[in-house]
């Protein structure tokens, strides 16, 4: 293969338009490569979780992007509840072909919120080890999560835990707060 | 929403650009932990080669493609499953004249939408892993293949195209141990 050919560029092809579709086992198979590869370069649970989470990551950058020239019209959010609800709506729906479950606001503390969902696509083929038992493989979707909220200017931590399926632990930046409260009522 | 109400809501599938996006995301990986890309290109070999030895037994459940006369026949298979799992319709040509050796050609690559080769990564194959799911599926029903790509649309080709050369049928072995 001669490297002297004119490559094309990717901005001279029309965006996708997100109508492709995949076999599971095809998704499945791939993410359990990817899982192992991981597992095999980390010494510890939470490593694995940061390692797959920064997989995620690379996703949940160019998803920003995709959804909203394509879906929103260039339009981006300004509020926190929004961007939550695109999170649970758009992000997911595109990715799942579903909404996400259930958002909740933790009761004791307004920075944190959860996004529930019962049988996450990734883990819907992974059996967790009994003596590893807080392995989550959801921190992918976790890193999907926190890039979308980075990305959109609403920087935060995202976590993957077991607990009703699984639910992301959504913690954001004190400074989100703050912004969002002077915007209030405008 | 509109547009992607139209996706039929088929449990057995995702979305493709999940799977695109998480490849590459894996491919970036491997760039970042390996020195040079032809241990990229290798790595992506084989884990292609280990989703393959695993994908053939979901093949044969769901397909129920029946025995392999001949190579043409495993080829019409191989273009069968591209179908199957990657949701294109690639096509079987360019047939060696001793029939030993054929190409994969796809005119769309769904492994590689997004993409754009960096000039420092020329060498990288990028869809490598395609290769590895041939050689392991073929493997596990006695067929020793060799694939390779021969062109790539990320590199300026007109079409991606993966070569598929027959090497030899596996005879089956007793496993050591036990006679």
């Amino acid at each position: 293969m001669s490297s002297n050919k004119q490559r094309p560029s990717i901005l001279d092809k029309s965006l996708s338009r997100g109508k492709s579709e995949v076999s599971m086992t095809a998704y499945a198979l791939l993410f359990s490569e990817m899982v192992q590869y991981s597992h095999n370069r980390v010494q510890s649970v939470s490593d694995l979780h940061n390692k797959l989470s920064e997989l995620g990551e690379r996703v949940g950058v160019r998803m920003v992007e995709l959804l909203f020239v394509r879906e929103r019209n260039y339009k981006r959010e300004t509020k926190l509840l929004n961007v939550l609800l695109f999170v649970k709506g758009t992000l997911w729906k595109s990715l799942f072909n579903k909404e996400a479950d259930k958002l909740d606001r933790a009761t004791d503390d307004e920075r944190t919120f959860y996004l529930i969902e019962k049988e996450a696509l990734v883990n819907r083929f992974i059996s967790v080890p009994r003596d590893k038992s807080s392995i989550n493989c959801a921190a992918f979707m976790a890193g999907v999560i926190q890039a979308v909220l980075n990305c959109t200017g609403f920087p935060a931590k995202v976590t993957a835990l077991w607990h009703k399926g699984t639910t992301f632990m959504i913690k954001f930046d004190d400074a989100v707060l703050i912004r969002d409260k002077q915007l209030e009522g405008r | 929403m509109s547009r992607q109400s139209m996706r039929a809501n088929d449990p057995k599938k995702v979305s493709g650009e999940l799977f695109t996006l998480t490849y590459g995301s894996l491919v970036a990986q491997l760039l970042k932990d390996y020195e040079n890309v032809d241990d990229v290109n290798r790595q992506l070999e084989r884990m292609g080669y280990n989703i393959g030895m695993r994908l053939i037994e979901d093949f044969l459940a769901r397909a129920n493609p029946g025995r392999c006369y001949d190579l043409r026949d495993t080829a019409d298979k191989i273009q069968q499953a591209f179908k199957l799992y990657l949701g294109v319709s690639p096509s079987i040509g360019s047939w060696s004249p001793g029939g030993d050796e054929f190409s994969v050609v796809m005119e769309t690559n769904p492994m590689a939408e997004f993409v754009e080769l960096p000039e420092h990564c020329l060498g990288l194959r990028y869809s490598n892993i395609l290769s590895g799911v041939i050689r392991g599926a073929c493997e596990m029903v006695q067929l020793e293949v060799m694939a390779w790509f021969i062109a790539d649309q990320l590199k300026g080709d007109n079409m991606t195209e993966i070569r598929v050369k027959f090497v030899k049928r596996l005879e089956d072995a007793i496993p050591a141990g036990e006679d």
